[in-house]
This record gives structure tokens, sequence and C-alpha cells, in this order.
């Protein structure tokens, strides 16, 4: 019913990709300020290739840009894939929202006495509920 | 409206809801502990949701699905993990198949429950974590978001009478 479309694959990737502590460990640092491969490799008990590969990993999720600057490989933090996580969970919490308002509606509907409130049962999000029941 | 406050963080994707309901904290433990009531606004907007199995217990095993406007089904699972009546709860939820068993598709969604007494009743926080997937990106292919903002607006309608 889902058709995988190339934008799925794009947020597939910055999911798998912040899925991990050290990833978004070197995502909160580069986000404040760019960083070179070596120095950030000299924060973690790992190798230097080791850290290459997670950084390569961001970079397929457009969370990092990469640059080579002389010798150095400069990392700096693409605010423009977060962005896309944030939207995503910008409408986690619009659902959540409405559950609450559902939620307000059941207790509204448990004698007055128990809770004080004047709901009536016009309530968008009522009708909502009898709509779909 | 019960006062809501949130947090998105989304280096750790993870959503934390924070709301106050005036009732007991047994009253609104039913909200999760009867599969009736939990019905009654676990669905997105024109997807109500129908559990058929529900074993509220630690370790048990649930399934539901949620129905589309066009009659469309979108099977989930859930398996409590952690339960202390009436102020804690920990669960996990995924995409099931028709029978309800998990797909692995999709990876799953870390839900912690925690309900505490205030002096207006329950405060209930409600902490999200995304493993490494697209639950809500499915959710949303499927019109939620449509669905979600029109009965915002409704929402929005209704409190500015």
């Amino acid at each position: 019913m889902v058709v995988q479309t190339e934008r799925d694959e794009e947020i597939d990737l910055i999911f798998q990709a912040l899925a991990d502590a050290t990833r978004r460990d070197i995502m909160s640092r580069v986000l404040v300020g760019e960083q070179s491969v070596s120095a950030l490799a000299s924060g973690y008990a790992m190798s230097f290739a080791a850290v290459q590969k997670h950084v390569a990993v961001l970079e397929r999720a457009s969370l990092v840009k990469k640059e080579r600057r002389g010798r150095e490989q400069l990392v700096h933090g693409n605010r423009e894939g977060l962005t896309r996580a944030q939207a995503l969970l910008d409408h986690l919490e619009s659902l959540w929202r409405h559950r609450i308002g559902a939620i307000d509606n059941i207790l509204a509907k448990d004698s007055p006495s128990a809770h004080g409130t004047e709901k009536e049962d016009t309530d968008a999000s009522h009708q909502y509920q009898n709509g779909s029941n | 409206m019960p006062v809501i406050s949130t947090k998105t963080d989304p280096t750790n994707l993870t959503l934390t809801i924070v709301f106050t309901m005036a009732a007991n904290a047994d009253r609104v433990w039913r909200l999760w502990s009867d599969p009736r009531q939990l019905e009654k606004w676990w669905g997105p907007p024109q997807w109500p949701a129908t559990f058929y199995r529900y074993n509220f217990a630690v370790d048990g095993q649930c399934a539901f699905y949620m129905t589309g406007p066009d009659g469309t089904k979108m099977h989930g699972w859930w398996r409590i993990t952690a339960l202390a009546e009436p102020h804690h709860l920990e669960l996990h939820d995924g995409f099931a198949d028709e029978n309800g068993e998990p797909t692995g598709e999709h990876g799953i969604t870390d839900m912690v429950v925690t309900m505490e007494p205030v002096d207006t009743g329950t405060r209930m926080t409600v902490v999200s974590r995304f493993e490494s997937e697209l639950h809500l990106e499915e959710m949303l292919a499927m019109g939620m978001e449509q669905g979600m903002t029109e009965a915002m607006g409704q929402i929005d309608a209704v409190l500015a009478t």
C-alpha cells in the first residue's frame, strides 16, 4: 500500500545514520563547528578509519558535508538534514496533541464531579471518534 | 484542553510529551489498560484503532490495526516491556502483518510512559524514541498528515468559540 520513494530512502538513511551513539556524538560536535576527521578521531577510542566510516554514513544521509582543505578533511554539520528529522518529530507531536484531545473527551464523559470540566459533546475530536466507530 | 508541553530532539530522534489531566492515576491508567478505552484515542485522525489482541502484562503481546478512510488496514504490534500500575509503562511499538506478527520492517519505537499525581490531577509524560526507521513516515504516507491538519483545524475552531 505504500510505495517506497526516493524520499523514503533518504529518510531511511537519516534514521539509520542517527541510530548510532558515536555518529550522534560526531553530529553534535560538527554542528557546533567544523572539525577535521583527524581531530574527531582523536576524541574516540577507535581507529581513524572507523571514524572516517562513521562520517561517511552521516555524509550519505546528508547530515554532514565533507571538504578537503590542504591535507585536512573538514567535516561540518548540514542543518537541512536534521531539519527533516525535526519535521518527522513535529508530525508525531501533532499526533500526540490529537490523542490528548481525544483523552480529554473520554475523561470529560466520566461523572462530572470527578473532574469538574464542562466539555460539550460537540468537540471536534469527539465527532471524529463517533465518525470512526 | 489539558496543559501540554513538548520537546523534540532530532539528534536522538526523541519526542517528549507532558500533559496534565483532571483525573486520578487509577482512572488515567485505564486509558492504557482497557483496550476499549485505548481504541478511542490511539489512532490518528480518520485512522481509528482496533486492538484485537491485548495482553497487558510484562512481556505481553498486543496486536491492533488502524482503518483508514478508504478501508485500508495498517497493522501494528506492541510488546509491554515494563509495567507498574498505575505509574509506569514501557512498550515497544512496530509494524505487524495481518496476523499481528511483527514484520521487522521499519524498526521499533520505544515508548516510556510515566504517571504522577499533581495538585490538579495526574501528569502523564510520554517519551517516544525511534530506532532506525520510517515508522512515522509510513503513517504520513497513508494520508495521516492531511487528517491531522484537518483535526487540528477543528480543535482550533472549537477553542476559538
